[in-house]
Formats: structure tokens, C-alpha cells, sequence
């Protein structure tokens, strides 16, 4: 031994970076791993058969419940359509979505990795059929270190094969989302489908769910996720983490032991030190270190601690979702504590009640018509034959809804404006009339003159309005009026 | 020369990594050799044989008389060629019916006024923008294309038609070839009589400064200027004569411009684009000079 490793040895020093060693989770069945289940079937039918659902939108738009229409500049959403600038509802959504990663987190730490997240979701996909093809720990530790062989070689072809038919199945439910499915799905089948952007998307996401859910795994969670790194530090002490309750596990023993030792009203500990809480971990974590990097909150270690403390009669729940403060309080003999009502909590939820509510009153009350309208930057002002002057406007106006309408223009705000809108001729009660094919946006130039008794100097505010024939319904847009 | 023996004793893997270390040591402290990723090493091969691949498959290798074309013989100038002829074939429908309509059809149709809009106002930053300014909103001498005053017309087939054939311009039969005389530089008229005249075309637009009109003023005017500007002096697109009571002036409405202009005669040149541009360009630019300030 050199003088180096006998000082490492010494002071305790432990390497920097764990070398790389494969995990081998051993099957656990319980409440928690039902709990996986479930969600698991849940949102894993939502991904692959969402794509499927039909809403009828009527003749002039796609019947597919969720689709996002890029060619069209289109998102629908069951009864909601967002055109593109409407994008800040993404926004909003964002913005929910981590407030609610942060509200779960306060909580009950990080059951978002442990049940929800999609790189948890399908890695336990891809364990579920490893273990299925390939048997359990042993079985595939055994494998994996065995020679190669016919057995080898069958066993694991036919897992990377099972692997890969779910990837490309993952990579084709995700394209189905840009177009409508069934056509989408007939033409893939026949090799048919128009452009090379469907298979290339196929292709990228089946290489990424293959590489994340089948070689990487708990790696991403550990070096490529930013969310374990945020999540510590945005919890608390209050928040519900899986824990090993030392306060009764400690000192381990043997059972036997353990028994003698309460025959003389002696402390002993529950832990028998069995390590099926390491065994099953998916990440492997061993809990019992307290709450870690490594740990994703999924629980099995709970049903893993279970089924031994149910075996050796002792009280279940030597791991389970509690806090670590409250160890320490039964400990002390204080009485524990459980605060789901506490500052953090209750502002993450108001938050997430006023973002939602705004954008609910905000989607509600949102016009099924727009107009915008852009004043000429060169020239500003012209200068007329009888001293006048005009100004040229831009206006974009849109349809959002499916059937063809006519609105009249006005334009109000200055004396003697008189309005010509290029290539609309026709007129009603003498406002001129523009015609909207349905969920287009058209854009028309007006141009707005004045005699030269209205001169003034700098701008002279003025408004747009546009009325919808069939509704009444009128939009005013502000613009200005300028000399030259 | 060191001791090889002794370096290579130094060598030893290392209890906590199980990672062989280089050998060196600096004053007890040792460096270890950990090995590069397999995947990482992998990856490195990998994109050195695409890259080898790659000046296979492209034209790379430079030869004395040009270069390795590539396996599928691709270069830059083909695809812009394809993608040139994509863009042809995606606006074949379109450009059919600009130009099958007339111009007034054009206008009349939402889906045809935007398109020879989009058109032409593209063809207008390329050709036009450089004289009349991006905005057509012109200069000094050229015409600003936004207003209601125009020099050769402003209803759609005279604007198309002073874009076809131009103006003063000497290779186009069709051109607008009318100019005015040059009074004083030729001495049609004297330096005094310039000045009279200058006098009595600014009363026409009550411009401010001006001298009450004069009989000889009038007399200049009637024998020199009406049979082009008119009697009234409304000119006269017909012959490219500007309308000289209206507020707008082509070059300016001080007396030393209108000095100059009468003096030095001549008028703006534009060139024929029909020598350039095709039939729907031209009708596209048409309609989006009109659309500018709605035209007459």
C-alpha cells in the first residue's frame, strides 16, 4: 500500500465520482408499486392514443381532439384553437406547470420523478420487459456475466427488439400530434406519407426514448436532470419525503439478536439490515443514507421494507413518506408535526388559482375577431394635389371563426376623414364593407385623407372600428393621423 | 536519460478508482491515466469515418482541373436551380391568373390583390426603390408614387404602361418621349422674360410670396407654356406636363427651381422595363404602385 492510499484510507476520503456499475432492481410488488402502476397505464394510454380522439369542429377545420397544426399556424385543443399570437397561453401554461412541480414538491418531495415523469414513466416501461424476457436481478446479473451463448444471445436480441418496437412506437404516437392520426397512421403504413419530416421525427425520438429509457436511465436523472438540483433547493422541512425512520430502525441487527435484546427491555432496532430496500431501488439509492441526489420518491423501498417487516412481525412502515424533522422529534419524545398549510404551500397554490383563473377568464372573454393595424413608416404623411394630406395604413385582420364574415369599417376622431380601403369596392349604408373568408386573416390597405382646412400640427388621434354585420359586435383599434 | 525501469515502477493501478495511474508524481501526488468514455472514443471514430465519408460522398478534393465531384453529384448551383423551380411550380397556379386577369380583375379579387401585392412590392425594393425611395415616397425630381398627382397618369394602365416603356427612354418605341424645351439654354427666351414667366406659373398655386399676375406674364405664358400645361395650367398627362396649381412640385415651387426648370427644360428619365422585367412582374408592380396611394 502506498503512502497515498494509506492516507486516503486513513481520513475516509471516498473518490469524487462513483465509478460507473449497472443496476439490477429486483421486482417488488405493493401499495406503491400499484400506485406506479396505474398512473403508469394512464399516462402512457393518454400519450399513445390521445392522437386518436375525434371533436367535430364543423366543415372548415380538423376534427382531431389535439392537434398542432403547423402548416396552418393552428393549436387545438378539444373546444380551444390558438392561433400564433395568441402564444403566450403556452406561457401561462408553463408557468402552472412549474408552479405545480413546486406546490407537489412542498408537499410531498419529488413524486413527480417518482410517479410521473416521462424518463420514469418509460424506463419502467423498458424494466418491466427486460425483466419479462430477461427474468428478475439475478437472473439478469447472471446473464450479464455469463458467456455469450445461443440462450445470451436470443434473450437479449429479443429485448432490444421489444425495446426498440417501443421506442418506434413512442416516435410514431408523437408525430401523430402534427397531423390527423388516421390518415397520418395509413399513410406511414404504406410508406406514403408526403414529406420526409414525419419519418425523420420517428426516427429522432425512438434513437432518444431507446438511448434514455434503455442504457441511461438513473443517469439522466443524476447528471442531466436540472430538477433534482432546483427541487433542493426549493424544499423544506416539512415536505413528505421517503424516509427511513432511524429513530426505530437503529441500531440493525439480526432479528435474533434483536430479540434477545428486547427479552431484557434492551434497545434494538427493526432494520435487519436485509438491503432490500437497495435491491429494488430503481436509481439504487440506498435510503438509509437519508434523503439523497440519487432518490426519486417512488416508494418501492417502502414496499420492499414492507413485505420484510410483515415477514418478521414487526410493525410495517419502518420506510415510508414522513419528514425528517419529525424523526428527530419521536426521538426527543415531541409529538409530531404535519404542516400541509404553511406559507410556501399556500403561496404556491394562490398562485396557481390566480394564473389559471386569469387564463380561463382570459380564453372565455377572448374575441373571435382581431384586428391590427400598422401606420405607413415611409412615407408617414402625403401631401395632396388641393393641400390635403393622406396616410396609408396596413390593417391584418382575422376570422377565428369557421364561418365567412363581413364587418363594416369606421374610421372616427378627426373632422372630414374620408376612407378608401384598396381593392374593397363595396358599400353598405355607406361604410365600406370588407369580406373575411372563414378562420383566415386578411390584410387590406386604407388609406386616410384630409382637406387642407383640417390641418393641424403633429398627430390627431383616431380610431378604427370594425362591426360585424351578423353580431353587431365592434372592434376599436387606436391609430393616429399625421401632417407632413 | 532517465531511468525507464524506475518510471515505469511508478506505474500502479489505484485502490479507490481500480484506475492505473500515468506515473508521474509531483511530491507525493500522482495523476491517475482514467481512460477516455467508450462511448466518447466510439463517437470520436465515428465522425473521423463520417468525415472521410463525407468528401467521398460531396465534392471535396481538389484536382488539377477542378475537383471530385461527389457520389450523387451534388452542388450548390443544382439545388438552388431545384429549389428555384420548387418555388416556380408552388406559385404556377397563382401566377397563372395574374396572368390571365386584367388589372382591375386583379383588384377586384382579395386572394390576386394580395398576391401581386407581395410580388410587387418585392420587385419594387429590387428596381424602383432606388429612385423613388423604399416607400415610393420619391425625392427631388422623383416622383413620390404615394400621392394623388400624376405626371403620365395614375389609373392602372397608365401606371403599366409607364413602367412597360418608361420615360425618355431612347431604346423603347412606346416611351414617354414628350420633354419640355430648354427656354433659356437654347434662347427661346431671355433671362428677364424667364423670370416674368417664373413669376406669373407661381400665381397659379397661390404660393406664398407671389406677384400679382401681369399681362406680360400672361402674354409668356399663353405663347410658350399652355400648349403643353394647358390655358389654366392643369397640365396634361398626355404629355408628361405637370399641373401647375395643384400643391405638389416635382422639383420645387421656389422661384429659383422654377427659374431653372424653364431654363434648363428636359424632364426625368425612367427607364423601359419591359426590357427586364416579364408580364407579371410588371402587373404585379402595376398594382402595388396603385395600391400605394390608391391611385386615380
Amino acid at each position: 500500500m502506498s503512502l497515498i492510499e494509506s492516507q486516503d484510507t486513513l481520513l475516509g476520503i471516498e473518490p469524487f465520482i462513483e465509478p460507473a456499475h449497472r443496476i439490477y432492481p429486483k421486482k417488488i410488488d405493493g401499495q406503491f408499486r400499484r400506485i406506479k402502476w396505474s398512473i403508469q397505464f394512464l399516462t402512457l394510454g393518454i400519450y399513445y392514443l390521445l392522437p386518436f380522439v375525434r371533436w367535430d369542429r364543423g366543415l372548415n377545420a380538423p376534427s382531431q381532439a389535439v392537434l398542432v397544426d403547423l402548416p396552418h399556424r393552428r393549436f387545438y385543443f378539444f373546444f380551444i384553437e390558438i392561433w400564433p399570437q395568441e402564444f403566450y397561453y403556452a406561457t401561462g401554461l408553463l408557468i402552472l406547470a412549474a408552479l405545480v412541480l413546486f406546490l407537489m414538491n412542498a408537499v410531498a418531495g419529488r413524486i413527480w420523478c417518482g410517479y410521473m415523469c416521462p424518463q420514469t414513466v418509460w424506463t419502467d416501461f423498458f424494466m418491466t420487459t427486460e425483466r419479462w424476457i430477461e427474468g428478475d436481478s439475478r437472473e439478469r446479473l447472471n446473464l450479464d456475466t455469463a458467456p455469450w451463448s445461443f440462450e445470451k444471445a436470443r434473450k437479449k436480441i429479443a429485448k432490444h427488439f421489444i425495446w426498440f418496437l417501443i421506442a418506434w412506437w413512442t416516435g410514431g404516437a408523437w408525430v401523430l400530434y402534427f397531423a390527423d392520426a388516421p390518415t397520418l397512421v395509413h399513410s406511414l403504413a404504406t410508406l406514403q406519407a408526403g414529406s420526409s419530416e414525419a419519418y425523420l421525427w420517428i426516427l429522432i425520438l425512438t434513437f432518444t426514448t431507446y438511448v434514455f429509457a434503455g442504457v441511461m436511465r438513473e443517469k439522466l436523472c443524476l447528471h442531466a436532470c436540472p430538477w433534482p438540483r432546483i427541487q433542493a433547493a426549493l424544499t423544506d422541512e416539512y415536505a413528505l419525503n421517503v424516509t427511513y425512520r432511524y429513530d426505530r430502525g437503529e441500531p440493525r441487527m439480526s432479528l435474533k439478536q434483536a430479540s434477545a435484546l428486547r427479552a431484557q427491555n434492551l434497545n434494538a432496532g427493526d432494520c435487519v439490515d436485509c438491503g432490500q430496500c437497495v435491491a429494488v431501488c430503481p436509481t439504487g439509492v440506498d435510503i438509509r443514507k437519508g434523503s439523497q441526489l440519487g432518490c426519486i420518491q417512488c416508494g418501492l423501498c417502502i414496499d420492499a421494507c414492507d413485505a420484510i417487516m410483515a415477514k418478521i412481525h414487526r410493525p410495517t412502515r419502518l420506510i415510508g413518506y414522513d419528514t425528517d424533522l419529525n424523526v428527530k422529534h419521536r426521538q426527543c419524545g415531541i409529538p409530531e408535526t404535519f404542516k400541509l398549510f404553511r406559507p410556501r404551500t399556500i403561496i404556491y397554490l394562490a398562485l396557481i388559482l390566480a394564473i389559471s383563473g386569469f387564463m380561463t377568464l382570459n380564453l372565455a372573454t377572448r374575441g373571435d375577431a382581431h384586428v391590427s393595424i400598422l401606420h405607413d413608416r415611409n412615407p408617414l404623411a402625403v401631401r395632396l394635389k388641393d393641400g390635403g394630406a393622406r396616410n396609408g395604413y396596413t390593417a391584418r385582420l382575422s376570422n377565428m371563426k369557421n364561418t365567412p364574415r363581413k364587418f363594416t369599417l369606421e374610421v372616427t376622431g378627426a373632422p372630414n376623414l374620408h376612407i378608401e380601403v384598396i381593392g374593397a369596392e363595396k358599400k353598405i349604408d355607406g361604410k365600406i364593407l370588407i369580406e373575411i373568408g372563414p378562420d383566415q386573416t386578411r390584410e387590406t390597405r386604407i388609406l386616410l385623407a384630409m382637406p387642407p382646412e383640417s390641418e393641424h400640427k403633429g398627430q390627431a388621434p383616431i380610431t378604427f372600428s370594425l362591426t360585424d354585420r351578423d353580431s353587431n359586435q365592434t372592434i376599436d383599434v387606436q391609430d393616429s393621423f399625421i401632417w407632413p | 536519460m532517465p531511468d525507464k525501469k524506475h518510471e515505469k515502477s511508478k506505474v500502479r493501478i489505484d485502490a479507490h478508482s481500480g484506475v492505473p495511474t500515468t506515473g508521474h508524481e509531483w511530491d507525493g501526488i500522482e495523476e491517475l491515466n482514467t481512460p477516455l468514455p467508450r462511448w466518447w472514443v466510439w463517437t470520436f471514430w465515428l465522425t473521423v469515418l463520417w468525415a472521410i465519408a463525407y468528401t467521398i460522398v460531396y465534392p471535396a478534393w481538389p484536382t488539377l482541373s477542378g475537383g471530385t465531384h461527389g457520389l450523387f453529384g451534388w452542388n450548390s448551383r443544382n439545388q438552388l436551380t431545384q429549389e428555384v423551380t420548387q418555388l416556380q411550380v408552388t406559385r404556377a397556379p397563382i401566377f397563372a391568373k395574374l396572368k390571365n386577369a386584367s388589372l382591375e380583375e386583379i383588384e377586384a379579387n382579395p386572394d390576386l390583390l394580395s398576391a401581386a401585392r407581395m410580388v410587387g412590392a418585392a420587385a419594387f425594393a429590387n428596381n424602383c426603390a432606388a429612385c423613388h425611395g423604399a416607400g415610393g415616397a420619391g425625392s427631388k425630381g422623383y416622383a413620390n408614387l404615394n400621392d394623388d398627382d400624376w405626371i403620365w397618369g395614375g389609373h392602372l394602365n397608365e401606371i403599366r404602361a409607364t413602367i412597360e416603356h418608361g420615360a425618355r427612354w431612347e431604346t423603347d418605341k412606346a416611351t414617354h418621349s414628350s420633354s419640355m424645351p430648354a427656354f433659356g439654354r437654347d434662347g427661346l427666351l431671355t433671362p428677364d422674360q424667364i423670370s416674368i414667366l417664373a413669376d406669373h406659373v407661381r400665381t397659379f398655386a397661390e404660393l406664398p410670396d407671389t406677384v400679382a399676375p401681369t399681362a406680360e406674364g400672361q402674354k409668356l405664358y399663353d405663347d410658350n407654356c399652355a400648349a403643353c400645361h394647358g390655358i389654366e395650367g392643369k397640365g396634361n398627362t398626355e404629355l408628361g406636363a405637370p399641373n401647375l396649381t395643384d400643391a405638389i412640385w416635382l422639383y420645387g415651387s421656389d422661384k429659383p427651381t422654377i427659374i431653372s426648370r424653364i431654363k434648363n427644360g428636359g424632364g426625368g428619365v425612367m427607364p423601359a422595363w419591359s426590357e427586364k422585367l416579364d408580364e407579371i412582374t410588371i402587373k404585379a408592380l402595376s398594382i402595388y404602385v396603385h395600391s400605394l396611394g390608391g391611385g386615380q
